[in-house]
């Protein structure tokens, strides 16, 4: 059976351009969690720029490898938590157009 | 050691577990009682087939040879999920709101239904995927045999295992992928043993690598002292493979089929993204936190020229952990059984519902809806489907041989599946995205992949020496490691960046200098502009579906009980108090993709299309809306002609109407005429036989001349009879024709002396005799009859002082001509079209006639196969007489 | 007493048996075959009856009757009208024009003397 409500595309109300605190605050969440997966990909891309066997003296060992990428590894996942929660959080006493409830 | 026969027997247990926790889910689902089924937590760890038997005895190969390297496969996957907001809330939103099967479907969807790119999206993951299932049948294999090894009776079969594994595993997704079709194509009891497959796999990893740290090295530090010191101990990276398997791993991990069936078709509620957002990155983090640890001390432990790709069964082993050894192989075989299942499933239903189903549709010819359980057809043609490509990978392990080549095919898979990306992400976000440009899109990575990836990879003499050395036909920039000259290049890196590189550009070029059809144009607006509209219009304009025939084909897809409360309830939404619903557009566009969870959008659109009668918006449709408006025009251009027709009809019917009113007028005076014609004669008849009967002493002159005005007046009377009587036998066509031959002359010269014999005035008659001598074949006498007539009249009405009457003759083509001018005033121009019909005298003036003459002579000449008119264009009276000369003379 | 009778009637037949009728009758009859000059002809000939036929070339005995009547000097004169059409609709024309009296053709000899004679004593009693 079909779940979702019969809107006609013509009756979706368009989000509105000002709002309250709340939404307001939502809004800066979910740009700061938009942004997250552009920041991790530079994270992981750091790695290239060290420099590997061969190519000086004092290559990186792997473990400090292991605890930089599983940090930011574990960062990235505590970020994208942070900001999952805090976006229901805001969002459940909000009107801001998200996934609507069901 | 476990002998081999309780591993079986433990593997059979884990299998009956599965089905029991497999079997409950379903039960538990079908009577709504699944909340926690549709947790996010479940979705998370469905998302976990990810990890196949690759990562779980592969990733330590791979840290063994490659050190780091390996978590660039969890990295990529890491930031599409917590980029989820950007690209697969869409593409969840996308697969929900059109009932999406599966890639191919999401595909074909996009671009306007098409079939064809479901089939070349189907085709590029069977080829992708097989190799990949393979794999995963060596892994299991591999391990069994780690077990046989130690076994002391040692009976193991490595082809007879692998055969029975595929066996078992085809059985296993047949029973749970194609117990039903449900609508939604959701499989809760396949989802909730993956889940628990995905605990078992995380559970037995950890539980090595503890072991491993705590039980074997000694504790974080050491451990870390440990991979300083180990061979992979440096930082030594390929940064090309870096950045490029980061990528690909992203892409694969959207656009594999199993990946699509668990993230995409099988989401409950597109909410679970923004937990599994942080909590799958989680579980990937956990899955390769102890991999190079494992490694390493592997490394360190095993003989020389162990497999490095099976040290998490194989250090446990060693150490006399054979609990932890059986836990380890459970996790493999369950990372195995899982992805072989999913993704076999997944691509029966592509392969089924693109391949399949559209060839038994269009055999069949008839349409969906006639005959045929078409719900067996489908789940018949699933089962076989997963029989068919269990047996590809089967058959594709048999080939390769197994070993080194195999491993590597996991990557490789990726690159070929990663070649949907352009498409899909062009899909989801460009409007102007066509489907000959995914289509060429899909074609350049293809080719470009199979010759510069798959073919030199999968080892053996796929692709010959001398190609790979020198290029084909000695063109050396054609090298297939070394496309276009670019040498050096790691061959995983150089085929990704042609073959993605070319595909995209290709998508591009073509989108860009194509048009697509309105229902392309139609989709791209549903999919890029998903959250305006998730359920908006697709084009069904539900006018003349018969409700009925739409549930008979329904039952047959869907079952009849679901089919009938589907439509139970479509009904009471509408309002309607009966079980059928009215065909809007609404319920044909949810019908449809009610039908679309089961034989996927394109088929599904096709069948309701057959019932509907194809309103969807097509070029041929907008054509025929062309036509339609052309007709129109047509339409009322024949109106207008129409309407002129009419406007003729009515200026006819008026003018017919005149005649008759005239005619009737006519008939009322010539009834006067004919009673006064007759009563004249009469009274002088009754009036002279009463004088010579009642008078006495009549002079016998007297008496002889009132006899003789009886006698004339008689005569006179039986004239006028004989004028009834001729014309009503004329016109009546009873009239006997007495042909003969003769000279026109002759009978005008009867006709004249006839006429002016007794005329009281004197009348000239101009002849051209040399004109008149032509032999004629007709009934002379009543010829003569209408030369007499024509004659008479001119006598009688020519009013000029010096009365003439000109006869011409002249023969045309066959046809007599006869025309007799006189020289005075003629006939008034109303009267003309009066003068033949009967009864008519064209003036007050009586004439002796009872206005019987010309419509007699009409007659006459009609019967002689010519005619008789009034000549136009005369100042005087003009008659034309034409008969055909001939003697094919039509005789009545 | 003058018994002077003008008979209109283009049909010489028939005029002619009436001539032999009347005059037998001892009546003075003057006979006129043309409607077109009729009404001149009667007014100077000044017949004590006039004997009228319908169908008459170029002028209709009808309008000949009604020019009669709208003339002061034979407003009076007994008209005897003879038809050979015998349509109702004539006889309520005839009348409505002023008609002494109507007759259908044929008619019997003996009906039109009677309807002379008739005609000429009412005319001269009044």
């Amino acid at each position: 059976m079909s779940a979702e409500p019969d809107n006609d595309p013509s009756q979706v109300p368009h989000p509105p351009v000002f709002l309250e605190r709340q939404g307001y605050r939502r809004r800066r969440l979910m740009d700061a969690a938009r942004v997250l997966p552009l920041i991790g990909a530079g994270l992981f891309a750091v790695p290239l720029l060290w420099p590997g066997v061969g190519e000086t003296e004092a290559p990186y060992s792997l473990s400090s490898a292991i605890i930089y990428i599983f940090g930011v590894w574990a960062g990235l996942i505590i970020l994208a938590a942070v900001f999952g929660y805090g976006a229901r959080r805001l969002g459940r006493s909000s009107d801001v157009p998200g996934p609507e409830p069901r | 050691m476990a002998s081999l026969n309780v591993l079986v027997l433990v593997c059979l247990g884990y299998v009956a577990l599965l089905f029991l926790v497999a079997f409950a889910a379903d039960r538990l689902a079908a009577t709504g009682r699944s909340t926690w089924l549709r947790s996010p937590l479940v979705y998370t760890l469905s998302l976990s087939i990810y990890c196949t038997a690759w990562t779980f005895y592969g990733a330590v190969g791979y840290a063994a040879r490659s050190g780091l390297e390996f978590v660039t496969i969890y990295v990529g996957p890491t930031l599409v999920m917590i980029g989820w907001w950007w690209g697969l809330r869409k593409l969840v939103r996308v697969g929900r709101s059109q009932r999406v099967t599966s890639i191919a479907d999401l595909i074909s969807s996009r671009y306007g239904k098409s079939n064809t790119l479901a089939i070349c999206v189907t085709i590029l993951a069977v080829i992708s995927v097989t190799p990949y299932i393979a794999l995963q049948l060596q892994s299991i294999t591999l391990s069994f045999s780690i077990f046989a090894e130690a076994d002391p009776n040692n009976s193991y079969n490595e082809i007879a295992s692998v055969f029975w594994v595929a066996a078992g595993l085809a059985v296993f997704a047949i029973l749970f992928g194609t117990r039903n079709l449900d609508a939604n194509e959701r499989h809760h009891g396949v989802v909730t043993a993956v889940a628990i497959e995905a605990v078992v796999k995380l559970v037995a990893l950890l539980a090595v690598g503890i072991f491993v740290v705590w039980g074997v090295a000694g504790g974080v530090g050491q451990t870390m002292a440990r991979i300083d010191a180990s061979e992979i101990g440096q930082w030594n990276i390929d940064r090309g493979r870096w950045a490029t398997i980061t990528f690909l791993a992203a892409a694969a991990f959207v656009c594999l089929p199993r990946m699509f069936q668990v993230m995409v078709v099988e989401n409950d509620d597109e909410r679970h993204l923004r937990t599994a957002a942080w909590a799958f990155p989680l579980y990937l983090l956990l899955m390769s936190l102890f991999v190079v640890p494992i490694a390493v001390v592997g490394l360190d432990l095993m003989p020389e020229g162990a497999n490095p790709d099976l040290f998490v069964l194989t250090v446990p082993l060693s150490q006399g952990q054979q609990g932890l050894a059986m836990l380890s192989f459970l996790g493999g075989f369950s990372s195995a059984t899982s992805m072989v299942i999913v993704a076999a499933m997944a691509l029966s239903t592509m392969v089924s519902n693109h391949i399949v189903m559209p060839i038994w549709l269009s055999s069949r010819g008839t349409g969906a809806s006639v005959s045929g359980d078409v719900r067996s057809i489908v789940l018949l043609s699933r089962r076989v489907s997963i029989a068919a490509i269990m047996a590809l990978g089967y058959f594709y392990y048999r080939l390769s041989g197994g070993g080194a080549a195999l491993a590597a095919i996991g990557l490789i898979a990726f690159a070929g599946i990663a070649q949907i990306l352009p498409a899909l992400v062009g899909g989801l976000f460009w409007r102007g995205a066509t489907r000959t440009g995914a289509l060429a899109g899909l074609t350049v990575g293809f080719v470009l992949w199979l010759y510069t990836l798959l073919l030199p990879g999968i080892g053996g003499e796929a692709m010959p020496a001398n190609v790979m050395a020198s290029g084909p036909f000695g063109l050396s920039w054609l090298r297939p490691q070394a496309l276009f000259g670019i040498d050096g290049l790691d061959p995983m890196v150089h085929s990704v960046m042609w073959s993605l590189s070319l595909n995209a550009a290709a998508f591009c070029v073509v989108s860009l200098f194509g048009f697509p059809s309105p229902i392309e144009r139609l989709q791209a607006a549903q999919f890029v502009n998903v959250f305006e509209h998730s359920a908006g219009p697709r084009g069904w304009v539900g006018s003349v579906a018969q409700s009925e025939d739409l549930m008979i084909m329904s039952q047959r897809i869907l079952g009849a009980r679901e089919a009938q409360v589907f439509f139970h309830a479509e009904a009471q939404r509408q309002g309607a108090r009966g079980y059928l619903p009215e065909p809007t557009p609404k319920f044909l566009e949810r019908l449809e993709r009610e039908l679309a969870g089961s034989v996927g959008a394109a088929t599904a659109h096709a069948m309701i299309g057959q019932i509907v009668g194809g309103s969807s918006v097509s070029v041929e449709d907008l054509l025929a809306v062309a036509d339609e408006s052309a007709q129109l025009l047509e339409y009322s251009s024949r109106l207008e002609a129409k309407s002129d027709e009419l406007g003729r009809t009515a200026h006819q019917l008026r003018e017919a109407n005149e005649k008759l009113t005239q005619i009737s007028l006519q008939k009322d005076n010539f009834l006067s005429q004919v009673s006064h014609e007759l009563r004249t004669p009469m009274t002088s008849i009754r009036a002279f036989s009463e004088i010579l009967r009642d008078t006495e002493g009549l002079e016998p002159e007297e008496q002889t001349r009132y006899a003789t005005i009886i006698h004339d007046e008689a005569l006179r009377l039986t004239r006028l009879l004989d004028d009834l009587l001729d014309l009503s036998v004329l016109e009546n066509g009873q009239v006997n024709l007495n042909m003969g031959e003769g000279l026109l002359t002759e009978v005008l010269d009867r006709a004249v002396s006839t006429a002016m014999t007794g005329a009281s005035r004197d009348m000239r008659i101009l002849r051209h005799v040399s004109d008149e001598r032509i032999p004629v074949h007709s009934d002379l006498d009543r010829l003569t009859q209408v030369f007499i007539n024509l004659i008479a009249n001119a006598r009688k009405y020519c009013d000029a002082n010096t009365p003439e009457l000109s006869i011409r003759v002249h023969e045309v083509g066959g046809k007599v001509v006869v025309d007799m001018v006189d020289n005075g005033s003629g006939i008034p121009r109303d009267s003309r079209k009066l003068v033949f019909e009967k009864f008519a005298r064209v003036s007050a003036e009586r004439a002796g006639g009872a206005g019987l003459g010309l419509a007699i002579c009409r007659e006459i000449m009609q019967r002689l196969g010519g005619d008789i008119t009034y000549l136009n264009g005369h100042q005087g009276a003009a008659f034309r007489v034409s008969f055909p000369s001939g003697y094919q003379l039509a005789a009545q | 007493m003058s018994r002077r009778v003008m008979l209109v009637e283009d049909e010489p037949n028939i005029t002619e048996a009436i001539r032999f009728l009347l005059i037998r009758d001892g009546w003075e009859v003057e006979t006129h075959a043309d409607g077109t000059d009729a009404v001149e002809v009667i007014s100077s000939a000044k017949p004590d009856l006039v004997i009228l036929d319908v169908m008459l070339p170029g002028k209709s005995g009808m309008e000949i009757l009604t020019d009669l009547r709208a003339r002061d000097d034979l407003k009076g004169l007994p008209v005897l009208m003879l038809t050979a059409r015998g349509q109702s609709r004539d006889r309520d024309m005839a009348e409505k024009a002023g008609v002494s009296r109507f007759m259908t053709k044929p008619f019997s000899n003996s009906e039109v003397l009677t309807a002379v004679r008739d005609l000429h004593a009412q005319a001269t009693q009044t």
